[in-house]
């Protein structure tokens, strides 16, 4: 069966999608890595929410409820690593419907066809590499507020929290809550900073609040707050040990850290959609139109992943991509539901959070010699600018001369930095360095899972060239 | 316009660098543009086999001589290197039907002077280990081996640039006036002679100079692993051909064989197809066993060029005096700086040394403007 609108991601944004393509009546699909829907936020809401205790879990449970009922098939803890299908035709041929080549919760392969895709597949977090920043007890902020909020597990007994963006403070307050210390919360951003952004941040009071709460629990807990200020190498004989900020010397068993969240394009890069960078949301983004609409037809982006702007603001860009989908299939809309005024608001809000946590060419700067960039394969900063001075111009051509971005990550960890460091080697814009191509597997899949049961003579072995 | 080169060579492939790079060494003064990135097409992204029972049988002399250009690149490549390893080859049949045309095809190959015995499962099996069982008959290479051919553009930059090349990068040709003025985005750039490298956008090419050149365009789909212990030790393919294993040093494995994807000269490689992809992988893990543990990170595509007969474009360009094409050679990587040389060779008014392949057999038709 072919369905009217395949979802891929079911974070905030997928949720909605499909719920309101599935309300106008459409055959609708929802593919999620993890076991539920909620994506990011709900499926790991940072801590110190307790000022508006239910907020979050009332808005995650609100649009999965939804989901449920909406008559979407909802397929969750698949990962989808094959993409084929629309533009990806032979020469002259008409676009084919979209194809997702996935594993299901059960390991089992299987394959969805859709005549659209909207693409949710929200953001992956930066960390700007640094001295150490490989060690164990070196974790994400991103993989902190899962191990607090699903395990209830503490990353360690005494924490520096460090980077950019709102989710520090939350992280350091969820853990003074569990019961740990933190040696110190170290934010690039400096007080003038979030200054500017406080009348973004007033239009919506909750989050203010929220942020208030945040900051006087660590002021209650002693905890040393250093604005516009970064981790200067993080060390340990084997394992963590001491965090360096300057000068400073914290003792900590884990440091928890993240520069922002960058897009998750690897889809919309396969699909050979029009990308742009735009730091200001994240980095690559897929070039969209006001409602929604990639280049490539029948193919849209809603959520973090065409932009970054937040949680609020992701469900109504997911259902404004399906009423566009829906209106481009030939859908009737009269089920359509109408966006309210908050939804500005949101977005300028989110807007500001994501100026905040933008790549800060300065902390890219700072990146010593030797330290490693791409950790699956081992490359430094020196070697990427040894390879832009041996005539590497393009993040492709970094690749051939280093193998940065060639393991098993495939460049969504290093790839943004990297880039950084060949421009600025180069002199040219990140913009001139480009992204890398997208293809298949978006995530390494075992072989054993896809190869099935065959027959040797049943592979259809093309002819032989001429000898 | 300030200089007029000696020769400008267009497209920096293997073909184009390695022709750029002998015409400098030969006193030219060489001008060698590319529309994208050196070695970033099919030179830089194929599987590197570099193997005499892929190649066709014509090509043999030409491999075997190329085969050892590679093992010793850098000495006369300032130093590039693409990491090229001597291992063994071995090509097996799994039917009785893919043994006859083992034989035949090794018969032949071996006849061109590729060394090539057969031997049965069990002595394939003894050389590689990680063959799986039900190999009935196997030709085994002592002369094979593989480079990383994302390495080529690297390898060869340097070398270009110590020769005195100047390299144009990001200039794509868009056509050709008179004896010779190039049209570049970049200016028109002059040359006394013309060298067409273009991979498959030859045919493109030669129609800048009045010449119909048909050529076709395969789009080969290739697919690698995750680094994983080691698996196997030497280059294996299937008699047909259309298979290529070799695990690199690093651990990981590559999987090709000329699969075909979509795509085509405008577009590039756009996409694997998924049935060509299965059908890759599931041939591959039936020879190594051992695969089925592996995890696929990556797949892309190439493209390569052939003509009508399949046996190579290499000479002058008929009815244009300095005018020379170089291309479409089958397993070109392999034999590519062997042919580069040749042809420098003749362009340098030396005799090369074995015979080019001129492209007269492949002009039935003039168009009117040559
Ligand atoms: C740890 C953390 C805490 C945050 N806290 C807040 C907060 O307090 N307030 C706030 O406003 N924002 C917060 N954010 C930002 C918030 O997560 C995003 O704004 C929001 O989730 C965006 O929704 P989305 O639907 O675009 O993406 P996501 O919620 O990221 O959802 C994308 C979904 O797609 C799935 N997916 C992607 N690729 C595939 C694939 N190939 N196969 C299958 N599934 C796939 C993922 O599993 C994921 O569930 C936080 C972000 C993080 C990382
Ligand atoms: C996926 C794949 C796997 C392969 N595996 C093997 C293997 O294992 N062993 C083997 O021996 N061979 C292999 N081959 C074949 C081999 O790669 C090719 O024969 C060889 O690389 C061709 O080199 P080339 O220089 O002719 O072409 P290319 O490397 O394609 O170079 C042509 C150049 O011309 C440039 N160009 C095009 N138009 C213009 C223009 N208008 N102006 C300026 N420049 C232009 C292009 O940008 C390009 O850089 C494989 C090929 C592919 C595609």
């Amino acid at each position: 069966m072919i369905f009217d609108v395949v979802v891929l991601g079911g974070g905030p944004a997928g949720m909605a999608a499909a719920t309101e393509a599935a309300r106008s009546g459409a055959r609708v699909v929802l593919l999620e890595e993890s076991p539920a829907p909620g994506g990011q936020v709900y499926r790991a809401p940072p801590a110190g929410f307790e000022m508006k205790p239910d907020r979050d879990r009332q808005e995650g449970d609100a649009l999965r409820a939804a989901l449920a009922v909406s008559g979407a098939d909802i397929r969750t803890g698949c990962r989808v690593w094959g993409l084929g299908g629309g533009p990806l035709v032979p020469e002259g041929q008409p676009d084919a419907p979209f194809s997702l080549s996935a594993l299901g919760a059960d390991g089992a392969p299987f394959t969805v066809q859709a005549r659209a895709l909207i693409l949710c597949c929200g953001t992956h977090e930066r960390i700007i590499p640094f001295p150490g920043w490989t060690l164990p007890g070196v974790i994400g902020l991103a993989a902190a507020t899962i191990l607090l909020k699903a395990q209830g597990m503490l990353p360690g007994q005494r924490v520096v929290v460090a980077g950019a963006g709102p989710l520090l403070y939350a992280v350091a307050a969820k853990i003074l809550a569990g019961g740990g210390s933190v040696a110190a919360l170290v934010d690039a951003a400096t007080s003038g900073e979030w200054l500017r952004a406080l009348p973004a941040l007033t239009a919506r009071p909750d989050l203010l609040a929220q942020g208030a709460v945040w900051r006087a629990r660590l002021l209650a807990a002693r905890v040393p707050v250093l604005a516009g200020a970064q981790v200067t190498a993080a060390e340990g004989d084997k394992v963590l040990s001491h965090v360096r900020v300057g000068e400073r010397v914290f003792q900590a068993d884990a440091l928890c850290i993240g520069h922002g969240l960058v897009p998750a394009t690897e889809a919309s890069r396969t699909f050979r959609a029009r990308h742009a960078h735009r730091p200001e949301d994240g980095g690559w983004v897929p070039v969209l139109d006001a409602a929604q609409r990639t280049s490539v037809p029948l193919l849209y982006a809603a959520g973090d992943g065409a932009g970054v702007r937040g949680a609020a603001a992701a469900p109504a860009a997911g259902r404004l991509a399906a009423r566009t989908a829906l209106h481009d299939l030939g859908f009737s809309l009269e089920h359509a539901s109408e966006e309210d005024a908050a939804l500005e608001r949101a977005r300028r809000t989110g807007a500001a959070m994501a100026r905040m946590m933008a790549l800060r060419p300065a902390m890219v700067a700072a990146i010593p010699a030797e330290t490693i960039i791409c950790r699956c394969e081992g490359v430094t900063r020196a070697e990427i600018e040894h390879a832009a001075t041996a005539g590497a111009s393009t993040i492709n051509q970094l690749k051939h001369f280093t193998r940065c971005g060639m393991g098993p990550c495939q460049g969504r960890m290093c790839g943004e930095a990297a880039g950084a460091l060949l421009a600025s080697a180069r002199g040219v814009s990140v913009a001139d360095i480009g992204f890398t191509t997208g293809r298949i597997p978006l995530r390494p899949v075992p072989m054993a899972s896809i190869l099935g049961d065959f027959d040797y003579a049943d592979i259809p072995v093309p002819a032989p060239a001429p000898i | 316009m300030k200089t007029r080169f000696d020769v400008a060579v267009i497209g920096a492939g293997v073909m184009g660098c390695a022709t750029a790079l002998f015409l400098a060494r030969g006193g030219m003064r060489v001008v060698l543009l590319d529309r994208g990135e050196i070695c970033r097409e099919a030179s830089g992204v194929n599987a590197g086999t570099l193997t005499m029972q892929m190649t066709r049988a014509a090509l043999i002399p030409y491999a075997l001589r190329a085969h050892d250009m590679w093992m010793n690149m850098p000495a006369w490549c300032a130093g590039g290197d693409v990491l090229a390893t001597a291992c063994p080859g071995l090509s097996v049949a799994f039917t009785d039907a893919e043994a006859a045309m083992l034989e035949e095809r090794a018969r032949i190959r071996r006849a061109a002077g590729a060394p090539i015995e057969l031997i049965d499962g069990r002595a394939a099996q003894a050389i590689e280990p990680g063959l799986a069982d039900g190999v009935k008959l196997a030709g085994h290479c002592p002369i094979d081996g593989f480079a990383s051919a994302y390495l080529t553009g690297r390898a060869f930059r340097a070398a270009l640039q110590e020769a005195g090349v100047t390299l144009m990068e990001a200039t794509p040709v868009r056509g050709i006036d008179g004896r010779f003025v190039l049209d570049t985005p970049a200016g028109a750039v002059a040359a006394q002679r013309v060298v067409l490298a273009g991979g498959v956008w030859l045919q493109d090419m030669a129609a800048w100079l009045g010449v119909t050149l048909p050529i076709k365009v395969l789009i080969n789909q290739l697919v690698v692993t995750e680094r994983m212990p080691p698996v196997m030790r030497t280059v294996l393919g299937v008699a047909s051909g259309l298979l290529s294993l070799k695990q690199y040093a690093n651990g990981t494995v590559l999987i090709g064989g000329g699969w075909q994807g979509i795509g085509d000269r405008t577009r590039g490689g756009v996409a694997v197809r998924s049935d060509n992809f299965l059908g890759n992988v599931r041939l591959a893990a039936h020879t190594v066993p051992a695969l089925r543990q592996a995890r696929v990170v990556r797949s892309w595509l190439g493209l390569e060029a052939e003509t009508a007969d399949a046996l190579p474009a290499i000479g002058p360009i008929p009815g244009i005096d300095d005018a020379w094409i170089i291309g479409s050679v089958h397993s070109g990587y392999t034999s590519g700086p062997y042919m580069g040389r040749i042809l420098a060779q003749a362009i340098l008014g030396e005799a090369p040394e074995l015979p080019l392949f001129p492209i007269d057999r492949l002009l039935h038709q003039r168009s009117n403007s040559a």
